[in-house]
């Protein structure tokens, strides 16, 4: 096999894969493709377990929040592959309203942690976790603070108005 | 993972087992989390590690503020070695800028955060020696950090939270005092390192205490995406300074130290032994800082590091150029990058999501700690009290980096 490159990683997922799999961007090497919810176990299991590309360690789950789009939540999973040093990013997009995605535990005892704290601060729903519940914050908490409906309060004009300083 | 596990029969009618709270308070976990313990005397049956307890919102403070101003919430994170968190951070809004860094810049960079990890390490086989019952080598090395602080104090005027770097750079040049004193570590604590290594590794209550204690294999590490001292502790030599260097770490000729066993005397050995390498790494960068062009200590990026404040007041440019800083009028590229650096515990990332704008669309922080402990519940289950507190020793947990 060749050298393992952004391009071969690529031609290999896309022929496993087919239209399953599409590269998004390459912003500063790091190769960043996109897949849906039905193929994203599929697709975290093929990189860990093909022979020639042995991405075995999963570096970090974690979401982002685009409230503009349809499908606002995207799940980002970064894994790298410490044979070949080459990292990979995959962004899967889910419906805000209803955020559900399988949980990649099966595939790595690691995601467990990541998941509660993506499901703490997103809502990400991942089905089949084996213990989804919040990690940071209070458990009877209701939102998700992570989210763009949140905002902070502009520290910049807020605490600035006078009536707060008893003027 | 299951050395040391004891096997016991679930089904004895005189289990009587007993819940037992270890933390969040207890100065045996080092910071503020909790572990709900089942025991059965002084067997651990099973537990739930429970955290959150200073969960302070970095990655939603950090949507809110400029780049510039989230260096000092890194600074918070693994309090042990704030600097490295700090650099990471600035290295990685580098990246999305495109700026480049002059070399004496880097190396300078190198010799703080080598300094932040002897010292971050220093602090954890320490207290590992106290949680043992060795009291003295805690204490010989300590004055060892004490004198890495006064570097840090010297260098940016703060000891722990130290807020040390710039985006392109330093706020200031290390003064004549501050390269003495990096001089002076270099040549007074190798002895001081090895009297402490041969407190420990010729002890025998410490060896018993500590070998084959928690010992986890490569593979379960692996899975459990461990990083860092703990991981390296299973025989897997994935360090990011040398998997992908940043800073000039590929101009340093060093070893990445690893384990045979997993267990928490090769955690506390991987982490002397970094020790060792982190010195001679200092001592390169001192040489090579020689060669390099004096009074350097930041890129020539006007339009994001801000001036001086004195040319602020005398000098229009520069009042063009802080105002556009601190307002926030310089365009940022739309795109994302990650970034990770060798943190005392382990690979800490910065995902960090831009939309043009003065502050992170989205950022997020791979916190080593949060990640390694996350195995610690189920790796005590089986093992005596005594051990398991010995094992969260040796993975230095950091509550500054666990909540974030």
């Amino acid at each position: 096999m060749a050298k393992l490159d952004n391009q071969v990683l690529l031609e290999r997922l896309e022929q496993r894969f087919a239209e399953h799999v599409q590269k998004t961007d390459e912003p500063f090497g790091l190769l960043s493709v996109e897949t849906s919810k039905e193929y994203i176990i599929e697709v975290l299991k093929y990189l860990k377990t093909d022979k020639e590309l042995q991405f075995i360690y999963l570096t970090d789950i974690t979401a982002v929040h685009y409230p503009s789009q349809e499908l606002s939540i995207a799940v980002v999973y970064h894994v790298h592959s410490l044979i070949h040093n080459v990292r990979i990013r995959i962004k899967v997009f889910l419906n805000g309203d209803k955020p559900e995605i399988p949980t990649a535990t099966t595939v790595w005892n690691g995601a467990n942690w990541m998941e509660r704290e993506t499901y703490d601060f997103f809502g990400v729903i991942f089905v089949g976790h084996p213990d989804l519940r919040r990690i940071l914050n209070v458990d009877d908490m209701e939102v998700f603070p992570m989210r763009k409906e949140y905002p902070l309060e502009d520290p910049n004009k807020v605490d600035k108005k006078e009536f707060f300083f008893g003027r | 993972m299951t050395a040391n596990r004891l096997v016991f029969d679930d089904n004895d009618p005189q289990d009587d087992l007993v819940t037992l709270n270890l933390g969040p308070t207890h100065p045996a976990t080092h910071g503020v989390f909790q572990n709900v313990l089942q025991v059965d005397g002084e067997r651990i049956v099973s537990g739930i590690s429970t955290i959150g307890y200073i969960h302070r919102a970095f990655e939603k403070i950090a949507e809110h503020r400029p780049f510039y101003q989230i260096t000092p919430l890194t600074d918070r994170m693994n309090y042990c070695s704030s600097p490295i968190n700090n650099m990471g951070w600035h290295m990685t809004v580098e990246k999305l800028l495109d700026v480049e860094i002059p070399k004496r810049v880097q190396y300078m960079r190198v010799i703080i955060m080598e300094l932040a990890r002897i010292a971050d390490h220093i602090i954890c086989n320490g207290i590992l020696g106290v949680d043992t019952g060795a009291f003295s080598g805690f204490l010989y090395v300590m004055q060892e950090r004490e004198f890495i602080y006064e570097i840090f104090e010297e260098i940016c005027g703060a000891r722990l939270t130290t807020n040390i770097g710039r985006i392109g750079g330093f706020e200031r040049d290390f003064n004549e005092t501050a390269f003495q004193k990096i001089r002076q570590f270099v040549k007074r604590y190798p002895p001081v390192l090895k009297e402490f290594e041969e407190l420990f590794n010729r002890n025998r209550i410490f060896i018993d205490r500590t070998s084959g204690v928690a010992a986890v294999d490569a593979e379960t590490a692996l899975s459990y995406s461990w990083s860092g001292p703990i991981l390296r502790a299973t025989g897997v030599d994935y360090d990011v300074r040398a998997n992908e260097p940043y800073s000039s770490y590929e101009d340093f000729d060093f070893e990445i130290p690893v384990g045979e066993n997993g267990d928490v005397y090769d955690r506390f050995m991987v982490r002397n032994e970094e020790m060792w390498q982190s010195i001679r790494i200092i001592e390169q960068a001192l040489e090579k800082l020689e060669k390099e062009p004096q009074g350097i200590f930041h890129a020539d990026v006007p339009e994001f590091y801000l001036p001086p404040k004195d040319q602020v007041y005398n000098n229009m440019e520069a009042l063009i150029y802080h105002f556009k800083i601190v307002m926030g009028e310089i365009d940022t590229p739309k795109t994302e990058v990650y970034h990770a650096v060798e943190g005392g515990n382990g690979e800490l990332g910065f995902y960090l999501i831009s939309d043009g704008g003065r502050s992170p669309y989205r950022l997020h922080f791979r916190r080593p700690s949060f990640i390694n402990y996350q195995m610690y519940a189920p790796m005590s289950s089986g093992m005596l009290l005594s051990d398991a507190i010995i094992n969260m020793s040796s993975l230095n947990v950091i509550a500054g980096e666990l909540d974030a």
